[in-house]
């Protein structure tokens, strides 16, 4: 098996930024910077094939359940299951299919970006901090690709610590408070879901005495569960990963943490982090609990949710005089529209929310790399102090109309792709919440366009704007890449959506399997929409 | 990713059903060619951006702070268009030879609108010489396959949009060119053509799109460049305000048409346009309410687009744009995207009765509404913007009444006439500065009470206005005789139960009731009409000249690349009439469209499914051909215009610091545009704003964070205390605890 075909790719992404963060601690502190962008150019070269080697639906993986049968797996790909800890039923078990295969394909396109991103803007501490991104990203691909859920957990944490120093150290003003409420209000969470994981363990093997322990995510898939069950462990897991989306009203950790964070971190977080919320419902909360997920009430109070943070928050950003608060808030919009997707159950609406993760993905990063860059230029991030730009650094004027156009979902970019995916799969169940949802577009302007406007736009009054330098090489080679996805997603979404669609069906039956079984509930569907897959 | 999209374009077909032997010459090409003027524009725009930053101010020493802020780019906030580049010749910016960016422009972005509109035309005869009926689609890849959701990057050549290609790309040559004069000395110059040049790609997708998704991605991408052109000098607060407003207004009315793509996709399982119109007539029935509702939300995207009561508040603000793109955009082109997709959505509109009627009743009320803001503004602009969107009622109102070929009809003709007047009123405009420039005089160069007398400064202008002003006020034979004639006839005949609509109700009255309501109130609106435009033309170019002695001296004729089209556009105004008149009209005869009207007889295919719907399911009278219509038509033009100049008596007008803004109630209601704006203001921008600050302070900080931090985060930091106490490191504490848990565990054990 050739290294693409093997785990060795998945094993070499989770630890090759590891070796890349020690080896930042020991060089000088000149060096580091150059040990971190090689570590994260090797990532990325490293990562950008599995693209192409991702064939879908003819993954050569299986899974051996407890009781000796082998199942094959063909959604999943680069499986591994070698045992960690044995005894406990815990194995170092990977896989990657295609929900998880884009937010891989990410987290290291984003990482050499992000070092070369920090390259003058982190002027202290500069071997911790590359240390810190690299060893961040270690955790963050081991959350996309553990399928052993007490492995999934240890990256879960794992990847906090990184982020809390990074926020904590080379933060703002308000770092502290920014650092500790990011960690509690995600602590509060991920606690909460280990004892929903521990749970589950316990309770197949009380299911299956003969079976032995077992952490595995194909086992515990299997767990028989009652509908009380169910519940309990759904919104255990539900809100761990709905204070990670966020989903109102676990959003505001977001606001602060994004003010303060550096450029880098803030890019990091609204680039793959808060993907680990959607990616955590689409992966676990769903597939282990389908009974409680797809129970009218449940889908009606993500919907609600989802509106309130598409208007309410949209609407809360308007308002915002700092830049990057701002940002922070559109985040919780834009995820917004990936939680309607995701409980609209259907093809349409969930490959919308998954091309929204990329989506969001990139055009948030590039908002936050150019305010970054603006920051600086002009030590702060007020709105009031900018204006005018246009004329004074033009090229940076026109990367931020296309982010910002990107941002509120222009046709051709990659938002609009996600949104009219996820609202026209939101309409086929639910046309009332894809209707309000809609006008999620006029608050995306209300609040993008008053902020370009205030930034480049009106009179170049301030004597700070005017001769201040225009982006340079290393900035552009920054922006160039996050410009090109967002045009082809836009564009041409196909290689996306064909990658991801074998696993989104897969997971789409599931669900309309227990739909079918609580038929007997009465759902919101009209009956005047065709059957859905 | 190259490998992916040459499986994409093996898997989707590159070319799907060739029709009667018509195979579209470079298709592709015509939208492509802008797409490559922009690249090449926008190349030099940026580089020209980058040349004239303006300089640090400590190194700017020997020149006066408040100077020096005048010439940099963009810096200075200029009420009018031109005022820019003649800060720079002043300076001498202008002079010598430009620099490659000022240049590179002029030809790249003229040339590939005049290329495109060269294969467009080549085309037209393709079809004509194939007689083609079916529309003909040429796949090039699978944009969104999602399950059953399929949509492929599809253009779709029709008559219909044939029509609108050779008026965007005929028109926007002619308004390029003349950008080439009015815009050249701007130092956003290059800027200016690569917008333009996006605007004509995104435009040409609208139209070619073969799907409701790709139709929306013109749809929102002339948003953008409208957005970007109307705040084209963006260092004035008031013009980038505008361009926000714009934006944001049309994205009200994007929400209508995207929900109603998601109506149509739920209900009929598909968005492509052969997709949709065949499967609407066999799954949706007749009046039902899918097809009601998702019309009227698709409606409620044309009025953002073209600008109709209640969404059209934008577009009078679009006018601090540059005058050319108020011609080609906010007038020819990008406004009439509305009536266009009203009439590509024939089919489905011809079977909601209902929504049609009120898509008429719109347009009639915006006809007359904004005609009346019209005869009270001074702005000579502004009364060209309400004029535009009155005009655009015109259209609707046709299409509501479905007069589909009428609609289009006026659309076609009001784009000679209406971009002649924008680009007519450019050049007032631009004559007017350089008078007024030359004695620093802070006089409204936009202002009609400061001009008076024009025709003897600038008589090409003059007579080119002249005859549009004639072609918009209904008088034949110009073109908007006959384009509108069509439309009030199309009223007159319903009232006579010859429409389909005539014996279709809406809210309890009668389909020939509005009718005959249609046709007296678009009446009283083209007298409007007439009136202002006759108003405009004494103010402007008649009587006294109202500038001051040196300023006169100073007034001339704009130059060759202003004028031409302005006389090809004129020229277009008188004779675009005969496009669709009925008999033998001798040189539209030669392109053999067959008898009768040809421009009807032309976009016959297009509109066959909205007939066949209309025969299935209306019975209408056989329409009686009366001349009183005629006449009438031509007596409310002659009588507006007669009106007009008897009403100012041209000798006795005064300039703007004597002459009041208004006179009496009436006067200050028109003059403050019903004070529709105020009301939006008190009604929506201001309770939103009240609203958006009260979540962030009360619900976000006050009550979540309050709850978080105090709660929570205080509540954690007594807890852990309070805990902590029981870590006292004393053994027998521990020991108690210890025993404390095991008695805990083995309870629970005896319980369950």
């Amino acid at each position: 098996m050739s290294f693409y075909q093997s785990h060795w790719v998945l094993t070499f992404l989770i630890f090759a930024p590891l070796v890349g963060a020690a080896f930042c601690l020991l060089v000088s502190v000149e060096r580091a910077k150059w040990v971190a962008l090689v570590t994260g150019l090797v990532e990325f070269v490293v990562a950008a094939p599995i693209f192409y080697y991702f064939q879908t639906a003819s993954g050569n993986c299986s899974v051996t359940s407890p009781f000796g049968q082998t199942h094959p797996l063909p959604l999943f790909h680069n499986c591994v299951a070698a045992p960690w800890i044995p005894g406990w039923g815990i194995y170092y078990r990977l896989g990657l299919d295609g929900i998880s295969l884009f937010m891989v394909l990410l987290t290291a396109f984003l990482l050499p970006l992000t070092v070369l991103g920090s390259w003058t803007y982190i002027q202290s501490r500069q071997k911790s901090y590359y240390a810190m991104l690299l060893a961040l990203t270690t955790g963050v691909i081991g959350v996309f690709v553990s399928l052993d859920m007490f492995l999934f957990y240890i990256f879960w944490e794992m990847m906090l610590i990184p982020m809390y120093f990074l926020i904590g150290v080379w933060g703002g003003k308000e770092r502290i408070y920014a650092a500790v409420k990011f960690f509690i209000y995600t602590t509060a969470g991920s606690l909460l879901m280990l004892v929903g994981i521990l749970y589950l363990h316990l309770r197949y093997q009380v299911a299956y005495p003969g079976a032995g322990p077992t952490f595995s995510y194909f086992d515990l898939l299997h767990t028989p569960l009652s509908p009380t069950e169910q519940w309990f462990l759904f919104a255990a897991f539900a809100i761990a990963f709905c204070i990670k989306v966020p989903v109102f009203p676990f959003h505001t950790w977001l606001p602060a943490a994004h003010t303060q964070a550096p450029t880098a971190g803030s890019v990091v977080l609204a680039g793959v982090l808060l993907k680990m919320g959607t990616y955590g419902l689409l992966r676990f909360a769903l597939p282990l609990f389908p009974l409680a997920a797809v129970d009218h009430r449940t889908v009606m109070l993500f919907m609600v949710l989802g509106l309130i943070g598409i208007i309410y928050t949209a609407m809360v950003a308007a308002v915002q005089p700092n830049s990057k608060r701002l940002v922070a808030y559109t985040s919780v919009a834009h995820l917004g529209f990936a939680i309607l997707g995701i409980f609209a159950f259907n093809l349409q609406g969930i490959q919308g929310a998954l091309i929204l993760m990329i989506a969001h993905g990139v055009s948030t990063p590039m908002l936050f790399f150019l305010l970054g860059m603006l920051y600086e230029r002009r030590h702060t991030y007020e709105l009031e102090d900018f204006g005018g730009l246009a004329a004074s650094i033009p090229i940076f004027a026109v990367m931020l109309v296309f982010a910002a156009f990107a941002s509120i979902g222009l046709p051709g970019t990659s938002g609009f792709v996600s949104e009219f995916l996820v609202l026209i799969g939101t309409f086929r169940v639910h046309p009332w919440v894809a209707l309000i949802g809609a006008t999620g577009v006029i608050f995306a302007a209300y609040y993008m366009l008053p902020m370009v406007q205030k930034v480049i736009f009106n009179a170049l009054k301030k004597p700070a704007n005017r001769g201040i330098p225009d982006l340079n090489a290393r900035e552009i080679a920054v922006l160039v890449p996050l410009v090109v996805v967002i045009l082809w997603i836009g564009v041409f979404p196909q290689p996306f959506l064909q990658r991801m669609e074998p696993a989104v069906n897969h997971l789409v039956e599931q669900l309309q399997t227990a739909k079918s079984a609580t038929a007997s509930v009465a759902l919101s569907a009209p009956a005047s929409a065709p059957s859905h897959r | 990713m190259i490998l992916a999209f040459q499986e994409a374009l093996q898997t989707t077909g590159a070319e799907l059903g060739a029709h009667g032997g018509f195979r579209p010459t470079l298709l592709g090409l015509i939208v492509l060619l802008p797409l490559l003027g922009f690249v090449v524009n926008g190349a030099a725009a940026v580089v020209a951006a980058i040349r004239s930053r303006p300089a640090p101010r400590s190194l700017a020493g020997h020149e006066h702070p408040s100077e020096e802020a005048g010439h940099a780019e963009g810096d200075e906030a200029h009420p009018a268009d031109i005022a820019e580049h003649e800060e720079h010749e002043e300076h001498g910016h202008a002079h010598g030879p430009k620099p490659w960016t000022h240049v590179l422009p002029s030809f790249v972005a003229p040339g590939v609108l005049f290329l495109a509109f060269i294969i467009a035309v080549v085309n037209l005869f393709g079809m004509l010489h194939a007689h083609l009926v079916a529309p003909v689609v040429q796949t090039y890849w699978s944009w969104l396959p999602v399950g059953d959701f399929q949509i492929p990057a599809a253009l779709m050549l029709d008559q219909l949009s044939m029509v609108m290609v050779l008026i965007i790309t005929g028109v926007g040559s002619l308004i390029h060119l003349y950008s080439v004069g009015y815009m050249k000395d701007d130092p956003g110059y290059p800027r200016y053509m690569a917008c333009l040049n996006l605007f004509v790609f995104f435009m040409l997708v609208l139209v070619l799109g073969a799907s409701y998704p790709l139709m929306f991605v013109g749809w929102e991408g002339v948003g953008l460049c409208s957005y970007l052109l109307i705040g084209f000098w963006f260092s004035d607060k008031a013009n980038a305000d505008a361009g926000y407003k714009a934006f944001i207004v049309n994205r009200v009315g994007d929400v209508g048409f995207l929900v109603a793509m998601f109506m149509l996709f739920a209900n009929l399982g598909t968005l492509t346009f052969p997709g949709v119109f065949d499967a609407a007539r066999t799954a949706l029935p007749y009046g039902g309410a899918v097809v009601t509702a998702a019309t009227l939300f698709l409606f409620l995207g044309a009025t953002g687009k073209s600008a109709q009561i209640p969404l059209y508040i934008w577009l009078p603000d679009a006018m601090a744009g540059p005058t050319p793109v108020s011609a080609l955009i906010h007038a020819a082109t990008m406004v009439t995207a509305g009536v266009y997709m009203i009439v590509r959505s024939s089919a489905l509109f011809a079977m909601a009765p209902v929504s049609s009627l009120v898509v008429a009743l719109v347009g009639t009320l915006t006809a007359l509404f904004a005609a009346t803001i019209g005869t009270k503004q001074w702005d000579i602009k502004k009364v060209l913007a309400y004029s535009t969107v009155s005009q655009l009622g015109f259209m609707v109102a046709a299409v509501g009444m479905g007069a589909y070929v009428a609609g289009i009809f006026h659309l076609m003709t009001h784009a000679f006439f209406k971009a002649c007047l924008f680009l007519c009123a450019g050049a007032v405009i631009h004559a007017m500065h350089e008078a007024l420039h030359a004695t620093h005089s802070d006089a409204d160069a936009q202002d009609m009470r400061n001009m008076g007398g024009l025709r003897r400064f600038l008589p090409i202008t003059f007579v080119t206005m002249g005859i549009s002003t004639l072609a918009i006020s209904g008088i034949p034979p110009f073109a908007g005789f006959f384009s509108k004639d069509e439309i009030i006839g199309a009223a007159w005949t319903g009232m006579e139960g010859a429409s389909p609509l005539s014996a279709a109700s809406l809210w309890g009255v009668s389909g020939a009731t509005w009718m005959a309501i249609f046709g007296v109130l678009l009446s009283i609106a083209a007298f409007l009409t007439a009136f202002y435009m006759g108003r405009l033309m004494v103010y402007t170019f008649f009587g006294p000249n109202r500038t001051g002695e040196v300023e006169r001296r100073h007034l001339h004729e704009v130059g060759w690349t202003m004028t031409v089209p302005l006389v090809v556009l004129a020229a277009l105004a008188t004779v675009g009439g005969l496009l669709n008149v009925e008999g033998e009209v001798p040189v539209v005869r030669w392109f053999d469209f067959g008898q009768g009207a040809a421009l009807e007889r032309w976009l016959h295919p297009v509109l066959a499914g909205a007939e066949d719907v209309y025969a299935a399911h209306t019975v209408a009278a056989e329409p009686v051909h009366a001349a009183w219509p005629i006449l009438l038509a031509i007596a409310i033009g002659v009588a507006g215009l007669l009106a007009a100049w008897f009403a100012l008596r041209p000798a006795r007008l005064r300039a703007a610091g004597e002459e009041p803004d208004y006179t009496n109630d009436l006067g200050r209601l028109l003059y403050h545009k019903w004070y529709i704006d105020e009301i939006y203001g008190a009604l929506v921008v201001r309770p939103v704003r009240v609203l958006a600050n009260a979540f962030y302070s009360v619900v976000d900080r006050g009550t979540i964070d309050g709850i978080v931090d105090d709660v929570f985060g205080y509540g954690s930091v007594v807890v852990g205390l309070v805990t902590g106490r029981i870590q006292s490191g004393q053994l027998n504490t521990y020991a108690f605890m210890i025993v404390l848990g095991v008695l805990a565990v083995l309870g629970a054990f005896l319980v369950y």
